[in-house]
C-alpha cells in the first residue's frame, strides 16, 4: 500500500497524516480499516514506566596527567559505576546504590537515591561529583581523581538500555496474609490491590505484536530525544501464547535501545524509588508505526478491551519461580480501577503513567507532522514469533567438578 | 455542628498533660485521633478529627491556644509536588480515604486534600516521592 520511503517523502512535504495509537482506535471504529488505511500514514505509540535494565555510558575526557579508570573504582555522587573499560569510559546502571545505603536492613528499605537519580540529575544539567581511584601505570600514572562533571563537558553521554519496553506485563497481587514490597509496588495482603505496568493500547510492542515494522535500527522517541532500537532486549520471548488478534497475553518481546543523552530531558527519564525493592529509572519511549498495509493497521487498532494479561501471585509463586496465572484480565478492566478476582473486587493501580505515555505519542506525532522526524527502515528484524528464540531459566550446576 | 481535621503541635512541657481529655470534658467535643507522635522531652504532634457545637469548638480551640498548643489545618500538611508526580496512579488503591483518585478521562491523579487523613501511606510508596509531608 505504501512504503517507508513514500511516507518520508510526505513528511518532508508536510503532507503526512500521523495520529496516535489511541486516536486510531476510534478512527477505525468510525470509518473502517480500508478507508483509514488509505488515509493514515503513521501511528505513534508511547510508554513511560520503570525499566530497570537501563543505564548510561560516558566518556569523561582524559586528565592531565592521565588516569586509567579501567580496572579502578569510580563513583558518581557516591553511586558506584562500572569501570571495566578503557581509560575514560564508565557506565552507570539505573539500580546501582551507594555503598552506605542500608538497603533492606531497615525493612522495608526506602532506596532514596541511586543510579537512576544520578542519571536524572545529569540529564537535568546539574553538576555531579566524580571520585575515582586507579592503580597507576607508566602511561597512566595518576591514581586519584575528584572532580565535578557536567553533561555539557562530557565527550559522550549515551543512554543504552538492554531491556526496555516490555510487550505486555503481569498484574501483581499478594495472596499471603502480610504486606509485601515488590518491584510491582506495595501489595496489600489477601489481594488488597492489584498492580499492573503497561500503557496498554498505547504501548509500542502491543501495537506491532509480530514486529512487522519495529526492528533493529528503528528510530524512536527516547527520553525526550531521539534514539534507536539497538537489538532485541534481554529476555525477549516472542513465542508466548497469543490471542487471535496476534497480541501476546503475557510478557513477550523486549527492546534494547540507545540514544544521545545530551538531547534528553529529565521529565522523560525519572529516578524512582520502590519501597523495599530498590531504585529504578522510569523511561519514556515512543515508537512510530508506519501503516504499510491494512494488516498492520488492524494490529494498531486493537483497544484496551482486546489486550489481555495475566494476574500473578507475588507472595509465593513469583519469588519461587512457579509459573501460573490466577486469572486473565483486559487493560480496559484494569483501567476501570478494579478487577474481579476469585469473586472479589480488587482495586488496581498502574506503575506506568498512561498520561505521560499519551504525551509521548502526541509529541512524536507533532515531530512527524512538523517534518522534524523521519522514519527509518529496520536493518534487521527482531527474533519473531516462530523463530524458536526463547527465554530460559538458569540451570544451576555445582562448582568444583 | 463543626467537623474539622486539625494538627496539634505540643511543646514538650505539655506532653504529659491530659489536653485532649479537657476538650471532651470541658467543651463537649468528640475526637478521633488519626495520628499521634508523643515522646517525652520532645515536641508532640497529633492529628485530630474534632467535632461538636460551633461555639464549643471555638472555645476548645481557644483553650488549646491558651495553653500553648499550636494549631494548623490538616490540608496544609500533605502536599503533592506536581513537578515530581508522574501521574502513574500506583498510590490510588493504597489511599484508605479516597483522597487520591485517577481521572478516567485525563488519566491524571487528583489529590483531594480535604479527604486526606494524613496517614502518610502514599508518601513512601510513591515511586517518584511526589507526596510530601509538611508538619
Amino acid at each position: 500500500m505504501r512504503t517507508i520511503k513514500e511516507i518520508n517523502e510526505k513528511i518532508k512535504k508536510g503532507q503526512v497524516v500521523a495520529v496516535t495509537a489511541e486516536e486510531i482506535i476510534e478512527l477505525v471504529k468510525k470509518k473502517g480499516l480500508k478507508r483509514v488505511a488509505s488515509e493514515v500514514d503513521v501511528v505513534t505509540t508511547g510508554t513511560f514506566g520503570p525499566m530497570c535494565s537501563s543505564g548510561v555510558y560516558f566518556n569523561i575526557g582524559h586528565t592531565k596527567p592521565r588516569i586509567k579508570l579501567g580496572g579502578g573504582a569510580v563513583k558518581i555522587n557516591d553511586v558506584p559505576c562500572y569501570a571495566g573499560f578503557a581509560a575514560a569510559d564508565i557506565y552507570i546502571g539505573a539500580t546501582a546504590l551507594p555503598d552506605e545505603d542500608p538497603r533492606n536492613k531497615v525493612y522495608p528499605g526506602e532506596f532514596k537515591y541511586g543510579g537512576a537519580h544520578v542519571i536524572q540529575e545529569i540529564v537535568a544539567g546539574k553538576d555531579v561529583r566524580l571520585e575515582a581511584s586507579a592503580y597507576g601505570t607508566d602511561c597512566y600514572p595518576r591514581k586519584k581523581l575528584e572532580t565535578l562533571l557536567n553533561i555539557k563537558d562530557l565527550n559522550e553521554a549515551v543512554l543504552f538500555n538492554m531491556r526496555n519496553c516490555y510487550q505486555n506485563y503481569n498484574v501483581a497481587v499478594n495472596l499471603s496474609d502480610k504486606i509485601i514490597y515488590t518491584y510491582m509496588g506495595v501489595l496489600k495482603p489477601h489481594m488488597g490491590n492489584a498492580n499492573y505496568c503497561s500503557a496498554g493500547q498505547l504501548s509500542p510492542l502491543l501495537k506491532d505484536p509480530y514486529y512487522k515494522t519495529i526492528g533493529i535500527g528503528t528510530k524512536i522517541f527516547l527520553g525526550g530525544g531521539i534514539g534507536f532500537v539497538a537489538w532485541h532486549g534481554t529476555q525477549h520471548n516472542p513465542g508466548v501464547k497469543r490471542k487471535e488478534n496476534g497480541i501476546p497475553c503475557l510478557p513477550a518481546g523486549t527492546l534494547a535501545v540507545i540514544g544521545d543523552l545530551k538531547q534528553m530531558k529529565p521529565e522523560w527519564l525519572t529516578g524512582v524509588s520502590m519501597l523495599g525493592y530498590g531504585v529504578t529509572l522510569s523511561v519514556g519511549i515512543g515508537v512510530p508505526i508506519p501503516i504499510l498495509n491494512e494488516e498492520i493497521l488492524g494490529y494498531v487498532a486493537a483497544g484496551d478491551d482486546q489486550i489481555y494479561t495475566q494476574v500473578v501471585d507475588y507472595s509465593h509463586n513469583y519469588p519461587q519461580g512457579i509459573a501460573g496465572s490466577l486469572g486473565e484480565v483486559s487493560y480496559a478492566q484494569l483501567k476501570s480501577g478494579k478487577i474481579t478476582l476469585q469473586g472479589r473486587d480488587v482495586p488496581t493501580g498502574n506503575l506506568s503513567s498512561y498520561s505521560k505515555a499519551r504525551s509521548i505519542a502526541e509529541q512524536l506525532k507533532e515531530w512527524i507532522n512538523k517534518g522534524d522526524f523521519l522514519l527509518t527502515e529496520p536493518v534487521a528484524a527482531l527474533p519473531a514469533y516462530d523463530s524458536g528464540y526463547t527465554f530460559r531459566l538458569l540451570t544451576e550446576r555445582p562448582l568444583g567438578q | 455542628m463543626v467537623h474539622k481535621r486539625i494538627v496539634l503541635h505540643f511543646p514538650h512541657r505539655l506532653v504529659d498533660q491530659p489536653i485532649v481529655y479537657r476538650l471532651t470534658k470541658d467543651y463537649d467535643l468528640q475526637f478521633n485521633i488519626l495520628k499521634a507522635y508523643v515522646t517525652p522531652q520532645e515536641e508532640g504532634l497529633m492529628v485530630l478529627e474534632l467535632s461538636g457545637k460551633k461555639e464549643n469548638f471555638q472555645q476548645g480551640i481557644e483553650y488549646l491556644q491558651s495553653v500553648g498548643v499550636k494549631i494548623q489545618p490538616l490540608s496544609q500538611d500533605i502536599i503533592r509536588n506536581e513537578t515530581k508526580c508522574t501521574d502513574c496512579g500506583v498510590c490510588v488503591p493504597i489511599c484508605p480515604s479516597g483522597a487520591l483518585v485517577m481521572d478516567s478521562h485525563t488519566r491524571k491523579v487528583h489529590f483531594y486534600d480535604n479527604k486526606c487523613i494524613a496517614c502518610e501511606l502514599c508518601v513512601k510508596i510513591c515511586p517518584s516521592r511526589a507526596m510530601e509531608v509538611h508538619f
